[in-house]
């Protein structure tokens, strides 16, 4: 942990190392796939696996589906990744990038199968967000030093849109503001992020 | 070549990118990101909000035996479904974009149409989930009765043209509406217009506001 009694600017240097580190973290990813892709050298798709299953497994648990499901299609996803490695490219998109996109798809045909289920279930046991509450703090602000520095009104509509899976309607239901606002909120997040992306 | 002049507004493409699109929505995205390159751009931009989420998220560590078990499967030859060879096939026989003609199998002619109205003719694609999903078949000259909606509406289209409030929409353009619109499209040249709409569910009132606000929206 950083001190806790840094000062503002302490703060923000911190946040900024953190952000370089992942930056570091994102590209050395991103080769190991490129190098996968060539290579089919399977010690490099055991290390991939080390870093992105966990990673997926908890993406895939927040977007509602029980653990055992979540596991079942990390592998799934992780397969995907070792037989469309061929398809990647490291000029368009980072590792992080392309395999969320490959696991939130398997994911989506996952959770469509299951749905019927889901349906079934009394109200207050389908919202997953009571679960939440305890890791909240520490993961807004995981994603916010991820996210660059976005207004906490503009994180938040994309914490609901990407952890946890629900759509604007739900979001203005949830927040009690009208579709309107949500719909600007992430048009104005994601404005931020490009232009935040664009100085890197 | 196609030239589309009408796109999806960025939160739409947020929603396709973090999966909380139901399904005719998002097959509706799809298949104009399969034609439109602009939005195919600003949609990978939406999906790396995705993998930055990815890297940061609190890892939840995988059974003791996952990593054995996946190095074991490797050699495993890819089991075939439907190859993606045979859906570019349907796609470029009828016209459609790829994941539309894979959902649909079989070209907008071939389709059993049913007839709603004077010059109206639809295809239910009856898929599970909120909202609706359905092709319209619009005869020349033919408006679609004025409407306005609870959530938002998509619609692609796919043949001809209409105009409405909002412009003129030829084909691979999208008209991206929600709650606030309310519009009446007319077909506007001597070709029949075909379009694919797709809905989310109608907003849910709760509570008091709810209450009070239903009788006046007609739900
Ligand atoms: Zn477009």
């Amino acid at each position: 942990m950083q001190e806790d009694d840094s000062e503002g600017k302490n703060v923000t240097a911190a946040a900024d190392l953190t952000r370089d580190r992942q930056k570091r973290e994102r590209e050395t990813w991103t080769k190991v796939l490129a190098s996968l892709a060539e290579t089919r050298d399977k010690r490099l798709f055991a290390e991939l696996f080390g870093h992105f299953g966990p990673r997926i497994k908890a993406y895939i648990i927040r977007l509602g589906l029980p653990a055992a499901s979540a596991e079942e299609v990390t592998q799934e996803a992780m397969l995907s990744v070792w037989r469309k490695a061929h398809m990647f490219n490291a000029s368009k998109a980072s590792a992080s990038t392309w395999i969320y996109t490959l696991a939130r798809n398997l994911c989506i045909d996952r959770m469509r199968k299951e749905k019927a289920v889901e349906y079934e279930l009394p109200e207050d046991e389908v919202d997953p967000s009571p679960r939440h509450d305890g890791e909240h703090a520490i993961l807004e602000q995981r994603m916010k030093t991820a996210l660059g520095t976005l207004p906490e009104a503009q994180a938040q509509v994309l914490f609901l849109s990407y952890y946890e899976g629900k759509s604007h309607s739900e979001i203005a239901e949830q927040l009690g503001i009208p579709l309107g606002s949500v719909k600007s909120r992430l048009r104005l997040a994601f404005d931020k992020l490009k232009t935040h992306w664009e100085a890197q | 070549m196609m030239k589309i002049r009408h796109h999806f507004d960025d939160a739409t493409l947020i929603a396709y990118s973090s999966g909380s699109l139901p399904q005719g929505m998002a097959v509706l995205v799809g298949s104009h990101l399969h034609w439109c390159e602009e939005c195919r751009e600003r949609a990978s931009q939406a999906d790396r909000i995705g993998g930055e989420l990815l890297e940061a998220i609190e890892p939840v560590a995988m059974e003791p035996d996952a990593l054995a078990s996946i190095m074991a499967m490797l050699d495993e030859p890819e089991p075939k479904l439907r190859s993606l060879s045979t859906e570019r096939l349907d796609s470029a026989r009828t016209g459609l974009p790829l994941p539309l003609a894979s959902m649909l199998g079989k070209p907008l002619d071939q389709l059993e149409w049913r007839r709603i109205g004077y010059g109206v003719q639809q295809y239910d694609l009856k898929l599970e989930g909120p909202g609706a999903t359905r092709l319209l078949r619009i005869a020349p000259g033919v408006s679609v009765p004025h409407h306005t909606h609870r959530g938002n509406e998509l619609t692609l289209i796919l043949r001809g043209s209409y105009s409405d409030e909002l412009g003129r929409f030829c084909v691979g353009d999208v008209a991206d509406v929600d709650t606030e619109v309310k519009h009446q499209p007319i077909v506007d040249t001597d070709e029949e217009c075909i379009c694919l709409i797709a809905t989310d569910a109608p907003l849910k009132f709760t509570g008091l506001m709810g209450r009070l606000a239903q009788p006046f929206i007609g739900l």
